[in-house]
């Protein structure tokens, strides 16, 4: 019984394939560290970009500035020549593991979460990323949204079944 | 000019952005991992609270990368904020400022209006309404969707997944909605 709802819960995960880890050899624990050292820089620039500006995301959803456009257009367009790159040269992992990127299927999901997310960012003027460097910069009322923000998800796998996808 | 005083200017778009982009093939390089930051909060809900709720019932210690990422995260914003913080004043567009103003904000100095998200507004309405409603939405609409800013707009787009596209589209849609139907009547509601 177990076994089952272990592989059942497996597949659930795999349609989900947000933030994925298709990396075969196991990790040690110590190698975890660095994307620790990705997370701090990428951090650094969340702040530094003031991406996680309240301020900046209403500009932003009312288009009175390009900031907030250029950074996710750029980002958008170094991503793709990268995995381009990555795919046409058969580049490998560090550890020598073909580079697998799994393909998001389409659910109802995607537009009614989506439209969700979408008030909830321009509320608290982040999404979850922002949310943690938020708190680092010192703004520890954002605790309790990044707490809200757990609770939302935890309603969410709670609710799971009964919703539409 | 030294560097340190030009890092500690805001940074264009066009540096961070493409620094933001870079993420992605270092996570995939590193250890084939995808970039995106929200499936971070159902590892905690699988680690902390999984409730034999079957959707956080998998073996989260596969993400546990995600949460040492967001770990880091957590540290770069306090190294940009304490250490490579702006001498000078947040500078927001006119026009925001403009329509802000006239919706009853006063305080621009900060990154966060200060009169809405600070501390001490926890157990008030606007905390109820802008920490605890609005985070709640994040996190389920962001699950719902399967992903957020990071896993489908910038992950999804760069790997041309149609997808992620609409869920982009839909986040927009959502955050203009909010922005000029929905904002308005909270802040007559608190401030």
């Amino acid at each position: 019984m177990e076994k089952s709802e272990n592989t059942l819960a497996a597949e659930l995960l795999e349609e989900d394939k947000d933030g994925s880890n298709t990396q075969k050899s196991t990790e040690g624990f110590t190698a975890n560290f660095k994307y620790l050292i990705i997370g701090v820089l990428f951090g650094i620039v969340f702040v530094k970009a003031e991406i996680v500006s309240w301020f900046r995301i209403q500009e932003m959803f009312r288009f009175d500035s390009f900031h907030m456009y250029g950074v996710i257009g750029s980002a958008v367009i170094v991503g793709l020549i990268s995995v381009q790159l990555i795919k046409r040269l058969n580049i490998k992992t560090t550890s020598g593991e073909e580079i697998v990127i799994p393909d998001k299927t389409f659910s109802k999901g995607q537009i009614y979460g989506g439209l969700l997310f979408g008030v909830g960012w321009a509320i608290t003027g982040a999404c979850p990323g922002p949310l943690f460097a938020q708190i680092g910069a010192g703004y520890l009322g954002v605790i309790i949204t990044l707490l809200s923000a757990i609770a939302g998800t935890w309603t969410y796998g709670l609710l799971r079944p009964k919703l539409p996808h | 000019m030294d560097v340190l005083e030009i890092i500690r200017k805001p940074w264009p778009w066009f540096i961070a952005g493409p620094l933001i982009g870079l993420t992605v093939p270092a996570l995939l390089l590193l250890g084939n991992k995808s970039f995106g930051i929200s499936s971070s909060l159902r590892h905690i809900c699988a680690a902390v609270i999984p409730a034999n709720i079957s959707f956080f019932k998998y073996d989260w210690k596969k993400g546990i990368w995600n949460l040492f990422f967001v770990t880091g995260i957590i540290i770069g914003g306090f190294i940009a904020g304490i250490y490579l913080a702006n001498p000078d004043e947040i500078v927001v567009a006119d026009a925001t400022q403009q329509t802000l103003r006239g919706l009853g904000l006063t305080d621009f100095s900060g990154l966060m209006p200060k009169e809405i998200f600070s501390a001490a507004n926890i157990l008030s309405l606007k905390g109820l309404i802008f920490l605890v409603l609005g985070g709640f939405l994040v996190g389920f609409g962001t699950r719902y969707a399967g992903g957020c800013t990071s896993g489908h707009s910038i992950t999804g787009l760069a790997t041309l997944q149609w997808p992620s596209l609409v869920a982009t589209m839909c986040f927009m849609i959502g955050g203009l909605i909010c922005t000029h139907w929905i904002l308005p009547f909270l802040f007559t509601l608190v401030l």
